[in-house]
């Protein structure tokens, strides 16, 4: 049987989730020049929040056609929550100081978050298991599909359409796109940049969100070391689409994804790289991948902030 | 402004600084502080929080029970036996620390713990420096006992380390031994996680596995912060394989096998005493049906022996389960109290001067029935009770399937 098509499949979801994740570092350093470390901890307290909307809020054994929409509803509402109070309590007071201090604050802020929920979410030390949708698997020719990954497989470009929607026609989004090509300027034209600002973050935090659902049905579990792994390989996908380019964090998740699945399957087949194939060393390639296009188009694949041309 | 940014940046440093001292507090709450005569500290050493928290707390609840119990019993006359537990998070840098803390509070006589093996390695040293007792009920890597080069020149390395697992010179082929004769499986995929325990497990279970006549369709070793196998599930599927062996523990091993039958290869995934947990099975799901693990010893429910500290483990109302190690760890503690023991009769009653170098001497003799069978070292500090079991998940639980000795 040719195992290519389902390899791409795999590659596609995983890619999928990392560009989830990605838009929320992208539409943050497109706008305050801010890498948010913490953007992986706002995908895991967003899979927590579904969690505790199916554990405490819904009653018990409700199917999860109505169970989902509104887990996801308190996916976005927690990750909100948490961007929004990074931005006021850790991010804004530091504004104007130098570079360094708001990255260090990030990365402080992303242990205290794993932290607290571990400390405080019922049973959070270990694995939780999360909600499955019943069903499936789905066979199209060779490739099989999960019933949770049809959601990943729906939520990346639908969350696409609509981000690209309202970035390019609505109000806010012409004022994001003012922000982030001068924020002074932008000021002095009567844009409330502050309020802008939060509104990236929000807006990251509510792709993370999803990011975080689709894990939990993609995985079956979830736990409070999920997020770090996952941002930087999601901050990866950014900067390897072109950080500040919304577009670029989707194509760069998609094509880290795939990089790395296709390195655990193939790159042991080449003559005399069967020590290099396997799948602990897909981090390995993604990194090279990086590497080679950062040296050849330093940019990223799609270039820098779209937003400043549009 | 700067101000401002400073006031920020500390609360942010204090709020992490709290969280983790909130932790640290956590685990010191029972003391067993009677009165009278001397205290002398168990060290534990298991990791209490992360992934493989679930096999490190029943290591420490099965060894406050067995201090307990020898409190009660006045089992060594004049000694209060209290115990001190310390998180390593599964990290060999963790588990040093620990080993230094430990041998710094000078009323620890003997140390049980770690769980892995590759926190042993970081351990081993800083206790023999101090000739500081540790018995760990679970490592299983033979060069720890047997030296690096265990597969052809035994040799001890370190005289203070004891343990009452069985090592994977063992496990590994006794559970070849079961697939090939027993379940007819002949065609192996085999994944490893790189780290010492699981590793070493899966090297010489493909070994003996080949000595039976099985083959090898694959190798793939995995990344332990991943958690996305599909890649490998996929490879799985197509190289044919009638089974998978895993070396490593369930935090990977549930997702492992819940991607494999996910991508549809439906042969059971084997592994060695690292899956046998409950939650492997409640990560693995539904399909985790017909996987199989080889532990060390006899399933303690069937032990008369055991039947007691089970009985005693449920009367304390431990919150967590004991796991696989329970009844090792309650025995590593026991050693350690029977060492003691000995050490302050051969003193007229009292603690000698020089009590852990006498601890560490006396643990070589130990001997007594314990709850995993009897318990004795042999000349590498390695337990004398070779007994495995392979057990099979059955309705969302373990369920033995056979026990056996293993014999070369």
């Amino acid at each position: 049987m040719n195992e290519l098509p389902q390899q791409l499949v795999n590659g596609l979801l995983l890619g999928s989730m990392y560009g989830l994740v990605a838009i929320g570092y992208t539409m943050v350093y497109g706008i305050v020049q801010l890498i948010n470390f913490a953007h992986g901890e706002i995908f895991m307290t967003g899979a927590f929040g579904a969690l505790s909307v199916y554990l405490w809020v819904l009653p018990n054994g409700t199917t999860m056609w109505i169970a989902l929409p509104l887990m996801l509803v308190g996916a976005i509402l927690v990750a909100v929550l948490v961007a929004i109070g990074a931005e006021r309590f850790a991010y804004r007071p530091l504004r104007g100081a130098p570079r360094l201090a708001p990255l260090i604050t990030a990365i402080g802020l992303s242990l205290a978050l794993q932290q607290a929920v571990w400390a405080w979410y019922p049973e959070a030390t270990s694995a939780r298991t999360f909600p499955q949708i019943e069903g499936g698997p789905f066979h199209i020719g060779d490739v099989t599909i999960q019933t949770g990954d049809i959601f990943l497989l729906a939520a990346a470009p639908i969350s696409m359409a609509v981000l690209a929607y309202f970035v390019m026609k609505t109000r806010t989004g012409r004022g994001m796109q003012a922000t982030a090509q001068d924020p002074d300027t932008a000021k002095l034209m009567g844009v409330n940049t502050d309020r802008i600002i939060v509104i990236a973050f929000a807006l990251g935090a509510v792709f993370a969100a999803i990011g975080g659902v689709a894990y939990g049905l993609k995985y079956g579990q979830i736990d409070y070391r999920m997020g770090f792994i996952l941002g930087l390989k999601a901050f990866t996908a950014a900067v390897l689409g072109g950080i500040g380019n919304i577009y670029g964090a989707m194509i760069g998740g998609v094509v880290l994804g795939i990089a790395e699945t296709l390195a655990t399957a193939y790159i042991a087949d080449i003559p005399g790289m069967d020590k290099f194939g396997s799948q602990s060393w897909a981090d390995v390639w993604a990194f090279v991948l990086l590497i080679l296009v950062l040296l050849f188009r330093p940019q990223g694949l799609l270039g820098e902030r779209v937003a400043d041309r549009a | 402004m700067r101000q401002r940014s400073l006031i920020a940046i500390t609360a942010a440093l204090s709020a992490g600084a709290l969280t983790l001292t909130a932790c640290g507090s956590r685990d010191s709450d029972d003391k067993g502080s009677d009165s009278g005569g001397t205290t002398v500290t168990i060290g534990i050493d298991a990791p209490l929080t992360g992934d493989l928290s679930a096999l490190g707390l029943g290591i420490k609840n099965s060894v406050d029970l067995a201090a307990k119990t020898a409190n009660k019993q006045k089992y060594v006359d004049g000694i209060t036996f209290k115990v001190e537990a310390l998180d390593d998070q599964a990290q060999p840098s963790s588990g040093q620390q620990n080993a230094t803390k430990l041998v710094a509070d000078k009323s620890v006589l003997g140390v049980v713990g770690p769980l892995n093996s590759s926190v042993a390695e970081s351990m081993q040293k800083v206790f023999d420096d101090a000739k500081l007792v540790e018995v760990s009920p679970a490592n299983t890597n033979p060069a720890l006992t047997q030296g690096t080069d265990w597969a052809t020149t035994k040799k001890r390395v370190y005289t203070s380390y004891f343990r009452t697992a069985t090592t994977d010179a063992i496990q590994g082929p006794f559970a070849a031994q079961y697939l090939i004769n027993d379940a007819k499986k002949k065609k192996v995929f085999v994944i490893d996680d790189k780290k010492t325990y699981g590793a070493g497990l899966a090297g010489t279970f493909t070994e003996e596995f080949k000595k039976l006549g099985g083959t090898v369709a694959g190798t793939e070793h995995i990344n332990p912060d991943s958690k996305d196998f599909s890649a490998i599930a996929t490879k799985v599927k197509n190289s044919g394989a009638d089974v998978v062996y895993y070396g490593g523990e369930y935090p990977q091993a549930g997702p492992l096998s819940k991607q494999i039958k996910a991508a549809g290869a439906k042969i059971p995934v084997v592994g060695g005493d690292g899956i046998y947990s409950a939650d492997f099975i409640k990560l693995a799901g539904a399909s985790a049906t017909g996987d199989l693990a080889t532990s060390v010893g006899a399933p303690v429910e069937e032990l008369a022996s055991a039947k007691e500290f089970v009985a005693n483990y449920k009367t304390e109302g431990y919150k967590e389960a004991y796991e696989a190690y329970g009844g090792y760890s309650y025995d590593s503690a026991w050693a350690i109290i029977e060492a003691v023991k000995k050490a302050v009769d051969d003193n007229d009653g009292k603690l000698p001067d020089d009590a852990r170098a006498k601890v560490t001497a006396a643990m070589q003799n130990v001997s007594f029935d314990g709850v995993t069978g009897k318990v004795s070292f042999d000349e590498f500090g390695d337990a004398t009770n070779k007994q495995l079991t392979v057990y099979a998940v059955e309705n969302g639980a373990w369920k033995p399937v056979k026990s056996g000795t293993y014999s070369g």
